[in-house]
This record gives structure tokens, C-alpha cells and sequence, in this order.
């Protein structure tokens, strides 16, 4: 196992846990799947990440927030790279990720493999009550990766993250 | 690589039409015809806002070209090589809708191309914004097909937005003397192959919408953006959109 100062890329790991998404606060990036890669490159950390979305507005505030969260805890210099070569997908979100986001009030993703068209969009259980009986409003949201859906049963608006 | 030029015009035209399209649908925020539909402009214009950024940054990374904020903010009209469709100010709502439809199956089709690049960066980039196109090009079809089958004046509207964005459109489809390399070497198939893709997609969903496909006599009609000549709704927009870069070009953000 390659380490420095003593820390191994396990514990780096563990320490990305504590970065969240700065929209979404209960889930962390590595919850999202965003981190593709963490290494020791002569002495530095080089952590790589794969935006969600191209235009995602918080890309350079979440890299400045891992850089801080590892070098304040290592002492090590890190640098974040962006992953252009790996294409994020919300397949990429993990079993606790996608539970982190329903207990939070947004539904989660379904598979992508499941079909992206405005008929499989429609069908999105409630992530408040589990109804089925559920109407897709806006497949545009609060933040680039969002939907909008209201549940009929419980008369409340919910969003879902969408599939990508 | 010499050809380099022909890398970077395709790049810089697509992230051309990708800002000025983005800054464009802005202008629906605010003030959309309901909540849902402001939003969902507002996001698409984010959205292209980062493919545009994107763009940029492989000049700049591949290239050595200047950095992406400098690039949108900071040239003259001349230097833009954005299609006149992208150009044309927001007017009605059924001709944003309109011109929405016919410009995102273009660029959905023309980044479906590009997932075949043999240019990595771009392959790449394109296996990722194809993605997100797709939830715009669904949008459009929505809404084309709710006000073509609504009643009689919106189906008159929309088609009257057809008849008048059709021939616009076919702008982003203006060839460059530099394209034989970009075939040869398999970086993307072509304007005509990709005006092809197009065609046949807008027919067939235009005609099951019910409508009609408009006739044009020379296409050729609403070229001359990627060569620098534009319509005269460019400068106004760039002067509004450079104005607080203007203001202070060296502030830290």
C-alpha cells in the first residue's frame, strides 16, 4: 500500500465522506459517485472528479472544498482534477446515495437502462408516501440535475433526481 | 498538425452557438408564460452556457488558446462564428419553442456524430452532453406536439414559427472549405451528413405532429455566421452580455 505522512488512500477516502454536495447536503461526493480516482502522485494527492453535469455551477466550489477537507486533515498538498474522460452518469450514485436522497425528499434516479423519454420519466414513486399515483410536472427543476413531480395522494410537490 | 484549423473552427462555432443560444433563452427568466417553463429555459440556457464553457476549454487546453472567460467576453462580432439561427431575438413564444426544437435535434445529432470522434477530447465531451441534450430535445417535442395538436390558432402559430424559423435554420448547417480534413481523418462526418440526420428527423416528427414541412428555394439564404458576418441582433446582444466584463476585465470573481 502506497503511503505518505502515514495516510493511505483509505483514509483519504474516508475523509472525502465529509465533502457534500453543496445542493443536495446529506450526500457526499463519493455517495454521488463523483470521485473517479485518488492517488499519490510524488508526494501529492491528485483526486480526480466527474462533473454531473457540464454546466454545474458548483464544480469549482466543490473542488475547492475537497482540496481544503484533505490538506486540512493530511497536511498533504492535493490537487483536484476534473475527470473529463470518465462521463458521469446517475448510475454512478450509490445503494446509500440513492436511500440518502429519498430520506432528503428527492426521488431517486431510476436506472438508465430503464429508458430516458417522457413516458418513463412519468412514472416516478413518491418519495414522501411510496404512491405510484404520481404526475410529472417539469422534467426542469431547482438545479440543472432535477425534475419536477407531484404526488397525488398526499397533494405534495416533490422532485426527482433525474436519470442521466 | 497543420489541420489544426479545421479541429478548431468546428469547436469554436459549436461553442459559439451554444453561448449566444444560452444568453439568448435567458431572457426568458422571469418572464416565461408559466413557472415551469421559465424554469425549464432558464435551465437549458445554463446548461448550454456549460457546453460553451466546455467547448472553450479544450481550445484552450488543447490549443494553447485563450482562457474561456476572455474568449466569451472579450472579442468583436467579427470574431464570433455563431449561426444566425442562435442570433435572432426571443420574439414569441412559439418561435423559441421553434427554434429550440430545430436547433437542439441538430445539435443532438451533431454530438451523437461526435461520440465517434476520432478526436478524444471532443469524443469524449460529446458522450456527455449528449446526454443532457437529450432532456431539450424532449422538451421541444413536448411542446411542439402540445401546440400542434391544441387548438386551431396555436396549431396556425406554431406552424407559422415553422414556415419562418425553417429556413433560419438551416445556418447551422453552412459548410466550411476546411471540412475534407475533419472527414478524412474521421473527426465528424460533415455538415451535409449531419443536415441529413437532421432533415429526416424534423419531417418525420413535424408530419406526425400533423403539420407541414416548409418549402426553400435557396438554402444558402442565412449563411455567412461562420464566416463572421452576422445578422444585425448580434452586436446589441453582445454589447449587453460583455457589459459587466467591460466594466472591470481584470476583477476577480
Amino acid at each position: 500500500m502506497v503511503e505518505t505522512n502515514n495516510i493511505s488512500i483509505e483514509q483519504i477516502w474516508t475523509l472525502l465522506e465529509a465533502v457534500k454536495d453543496p445542493e443536495i447536503p446529506v450526500l457526499s461526493l463519493v455517495d454521488l459517485g463523483m470521485i473517479t480516482g485518488v492517488s499519490f502522485v510524488e508526494e501529492h494527492v491528485e483526486i480526480k472528479m466527474a462533473p454531473t453535469f457540464t454546466g454545474c455551477p458548483a464544480l469549482a466550489y466543490m473542488q475547492k472544498q475537497i482540496k481544503t477537507q484533505i490538506e486540512k486533515n493530511t497536511g498533504i498538498t492535493t490537487q483536484v482534477l476534473i475527470d473529463k474522460e470518465t462521463q458521469w452518469t446517475s448510475d454512478n450514485i450509490s445503494v446509500a446515495g440513492k436511500e440518502k436522497l429519498k430520506k432528503f425528499g428527492i426521488a431517486p434516479p431510476m436506472k438508465k437502462a430503464c429508458g430516458i423519454s417522457m413516458q418513463s420519466l412519468k412514472y416516478v414513486p413518491c418519495p414522501f408516501c411510496n404512491s405510484a399515483d404520481t404526475v410529472l410536472r417539469s422534467t426542469f427543476g431547482s438545479t440543472l440535475c432535477r425534475a419536477m413531480h407531484y404526488c397525488n395522494s398526499c397533494k405534495q410537490s416533490f422532485e426527482q433526481f433525474k436519470p442521466i | 498538425m497543420e489541420n489544426n484549423i479545421a479541429i478548431k473552427e468546428l469547436i469554436l462555432k459549436m461553442a459559439d452557438d451554444a453561448l449566444i443560444i444560452g444568453h439568448r433563452n435567458s431572457e426568458w427568466t422571469g418572464i416565461g408564460p408559466v413557472l415551469e417553463e421559465d424554469i425549464a429555459f432558464s435551465s437549458m440556457s445554463q446548461d448550454k452556457i456549460g457546453h460553451a464553457w466546455a467547448l472553450y476549454m479544450i481550445l484552450q487546453e488543447q490549443f494553447g488558446e485563450i482562457d474561456a472567460d476572455t474568449k466569451a467576453f472579450n472579442r468583436t462580432e467579427k470574431e464570433f462564428t455563431c449561426c444566425h439561427l442562435v442570433e435572432y431575438p426571443i420574439g414569441e413564444y412559439d418561435f423559441s419553442i421553434m427554434r429550440h426544437f430545430l436547433m437542439d435535434k441538430a445539435e443532438y445529432h451533431r454530438y451523437d456524430m461526435l461520440t465517434q470522434s476520432s478526436f478524444i477530447p471532443l469524443q469524449h465531451l460529446a458522450k456527455k452532453v449528449k446526454g443532457e441534450i437529450k432532456y431539450h430535445v424532449m422538451h421541444a417535442e413536448t411542446w411542439v406536439e402540445q401546440l400542434a395538436k391544441g387548438n386551431e390558432e396555436s396549431k396556425a402559430r406554431i406552424q407559422s414559427a415553422l414556415d419562418y424559423a425553417y429556413p433560419i435554420a438551416l445556418s447551422l448547417f453552412e459548410k466550411s472549405e476546411n471540412e475534407e480534413f475533419l472527414k478524412n481523418e474521421n473527426i465528424f462526418g460533415g455538415e451535409e451528413a449531419l443536415f441529413n440526420l437532421w432533415h429526416e428527423d424534423v419531417k418525420k416528427h413535424i408530419e406526425h405532429y400533423g403539420l407541414k414541412m416548409p418549402a426553400v428555394n435557396d438554402v444558402t439564404l442565412h449563411y455567412g455566421g461562420r464566416k463572421g458576418f452576422h445578422t444585425e441582433h448580434l452586436a446589441p446582444l453582445l454589447k449587453e452580455m460583455t457589459e459587466v466584463f467591460a466594466l472591470d476585465p481584470k476583477a476577480e470573481w
